[in-house]
């Protein structure tokens, strides 16, 4: 059996939400007085899951609940979940920055955490000066940083402007020397949060390598955060997947890459509009699927997209539906339209896999008769995600890989 | 079987994070381990405090003499305070060093959290270090001025006018005091900002109002009998007119007053460290 390097148990987090300091005070002395008679916390019984999108009841959430996981030694973990799932607020207890409500994390080694690159830096200081403050502030002694000092100013790429404040940095090289900095952090146990996103291909594609050779190479043992699911890929061997404050499932990189993609939340791809009958047409629901015809907005790049309209027209006059495609900046991809007629219309379709290159897009829908009168148009809703599970376009590292699949057939 | 290997297993922990932790796990060993960081931080604020500024350190002369002027003009003159018979410019001099060193110590080291937020929202040390960078820090400026009131002695004591004993050589100890003081009072007022901004208020209010009742504008001889009592329950008196005792050669002073100051900033310093500590863990959730 392996070397646990990690073990979470019963790991909760508890926030409180709204205002705070209204209030403050009277809970801190119910607390206190809960405490001096030997009771419980009165807060940590209440409270509920952390889901942005209903509005609760209690003023207190729990960010976390519940937590257990294991990680052996040298494993590459990569932590993936939709936004508010709980994984920053996992990340900063482990990194021991707040600390958690209940339960236990132990730990076998040092653990340097890089929830962001440059902690520290100060614009005045010059690039030389930085490093050894930064260095300091994740945990290195002088001597340590003194020793990789060469190696951390030869990755950054920064050789010549090494005296420079790095106020006269460009944003790029300041990232570079920041991450360099941590790259080369001399503990057991590193934990990175999406620091990637920033910084040029080039560079992006060395930090990765970097952090692969950490894992892999050195044996350290990695946990990685990152809504890049082609670097995840890359990057680790098992993953983490969260869900509302709570871990869903624990296992192999590939395994956790298809159930993020497959999990659905009802709540964001069925899109019912409410009935109002002095529009003569309207957009009635929006439903996205997937081919096991589950509702769902996340795709990987080769799904299948299936989607039902459903429009009503309340008049005996012409209308057409005009289905259209957008991008995230609100262009319109393509756009489809068909007649419909009286009564409740549903236009169920498929968009094929493999089209439209991994990004957010949504669909748009918009009733009218042309020329004379537009009756409803709906496009707030309908989003979806095609999520890079790691594609040709992406091993690349590129940020920039346009709408649309490349239709070309090479003869060479 | 189970049951041993777990048990040895438990045993491998580095480290273990859990919610509630003993008021007494200080874990010095730890900020000992850090001690670079205190180091470096302490030399971030020298280079950088007066870069891009054109007269550098002299602005550290600056404050001292102009208050120092507007102190003998105002208290001296004006008002015609005594001066236990010390020259002016001398005795308030001595008492803005020492009182500058201590103010901005509590100002800073009560704000540590604030001004820090960004940091320790990001990545772990121990919380320690900061206001024990920012009592090391102020010290660079105290040495400035502590050169121009040695400079300031020297003439008067070339003219016959003052008389430094023996007691001179217990200024590191005053200083140590000092910093420990504004150290622990610092520290049990960072923990309360966390939660309560207006401790923020209250505390630059309170520092400006605590100088009056601290002889540094007046000697404690010059206070009768019921407010003396008062002034002496103060633990920078004792420090204060011990180090004019030494420089000046005037005030009243005895090693009684001094051993208080010691007890009562000793437990001010283990009760600042014991609540910081205890807050440090947590208050990233409510700052």
């Amino acid at each position: 059996m392996k070397n646990i390097a990690l073990e979470v148990e019963n790991l909760s987090k508890q926030y409180r939400l709204g205002q705070v300091g209204t209030g403050t005070l009277s809970h801190d002395l119910n607390r206190w007085w809960h405490k001096i008679r030997g009771k419980d916390d009165p807060y940590l019984r209440i409270g509920e899951s952390n889901d942005r999108t209903t509005s609760g009841v209690s003023d207190y959430v729990w960010a976390l609940r519940d937590i257990n996981f294991k990680i052996e030694q040298g494993d590459a973990v990569g932590i993936i979940g939709r936004n508010g799932a709980g994984k920053s607020t996992l990340l900063k207890l482990l990194s021991k920055v707040t600390k958690p409500s209940t339960g236990n994390i132990k730990v076998k080694g040092r653990i340097a955490s890089l929830l962001e690159v440059g902690t520290g830096f100060h614009p005045e200081m010059t690039g030389r000066e930085n490093i050894f403050l930064n260095g300091a502030i994740l945990g290195m002694t002088r001597r340590e940083i003194a020793r990789k000092f060469d190696e951390i100013v030869d990755f950054a790429g920064v050789e010549r402007y090494i005296d420079t404040p790095v106020k006269r940095y460009s944003s790029g090289m300041y990232v570079r020397l920041a991450f360099a900095v941590a790259a080369h952090l001399e503990s057991e146990i590193l934990i990175v949060d999406e620091v990637l996103a920033v910084g040029d291909a080039e560079f992006q594609k060395k930090c990765l390598g970097k952090m692969g050779d950490v894992s892999k190479g050195e044996g350290r043992t990695v946990l990685f955060v990152s809504h890049n699911m082609a670097s995840v890929k890359t990057l680790c061997n098992t993953g983490i997947l969260m869900n509302n404050g709570t871990l869903q499932e624990q296992g192999s990189v590939n395994r956790i890459l298809d159930l993020y993609v497959s999990f659905s939340t009802n709540s964001n791809s069925k899109f019912l509009y409410k009935e109002d009958v002095n529009k003569a047409a309207q957009v009635l629901d929006i439903r996205i699927l997937n081919s096991k015809m589950n509702m769902t907005n996340e795709f990987s790049h080769l799904e299948d997209i299936y989607f039902d309209i459903k429009v009503e027209l309340r008049k005996h006059i012409n209308a057409r539906v005009n289905l259209s495609v957008l991008d995230k900046y609100d262009n319109v991809i393509f756009i489809q339209r068909k007649n419909i007629t009286y009564g409740v219309n549903v236009f169920s379709g498929m968009l094929k896999g493999n089209v439209l290159v991994p990004n957010t897009y949504k669909f748009a829908v918009a009733l009218d008769n042309p020329g004379v009168e537009i009756y409803d148009i709906v496009d707030g809703g309908g989003q979806f995600n095609i999520v890079d599970i790691g594609n040709e376009l992406s091993l690349n590292g590129d940020t920039e890989n346009g709408i649309i699949v490349s239709p070309i057939l090479w003869n060479t | 079987m189970e049951d041993s290997k777990h048990l040895s297993e438990a045993e491998n922990w580095t480290e273990v994070i859990e919610p509630h932790s003993s008021l007494l796990s200080l874990n010095l060993k730890e900020v000992w381990r850090y001690r670079d960081l205190l180091l470096l931080l302490v030399k971030r604020d020298f280079v950088t405090y007066f870069k891009q500024t054109i007269l550098g350190p002299i602005w550290f002369f600056v404050n001292p003499i102009f208050t120092t002027i507007m102190y003998t003009f105002v208290f001296g003159n004006l008002a015609g305070l005594s001066t236990d018979g010390a020259p002016q410019v001398a005795f308030y001099l001595s008492g803005i060093v020492m009182w500058n060193y201590f103010s901005n110590s509590l100002n800073q080291t009560a704000n540590v959290f604030t001004t820090n937020a960004n940091i320790f929202g990001k990545v772990y040390f121990p919380r320690l270090i900061m206001p024990l960078a920012v009592v090391t820090s102020n010290l660079m400026q105290f040495a400035i001025q502590f050169l121009l009131f040695i400079a300031v002695v020297i003439y008067y004591s070339y003219i016959g006018k003052l008389h430094p004993n023996l007691w001179v050589l217990m200024t590191p100890i005053l200083i140590v005091l000092m910093a420990g003081f504004a150290l622990g009072l610092g520290m049990i007022f960072s923990s309360m900002t966390t939660k309560y901004k207006d401790m923020t208020m209250l505390l630059t209010f309170g520092v400006q109002l605590f100088m009056y009742a601290t002889p540094v504008i007046y000697p404690v001889s010059a206070m009768n009998e019921k407010y003396r009592d008062i002034i002496l329950l103060n633990p920078l008196t004792a420090i204060i007119e011990c180090f004019r005792y030494g420089f000046l050669g005037v005030g009243d002073f005895n090693s009684g007053m001094l051993i208080y100051s010691i007890v009562f900033i000793s437990i001010m310093l283990i009760i600042g460290t014991l609540v910081f500590n205890k807050v440090q863990k947590s208050f990233m959730d409510t700052i």
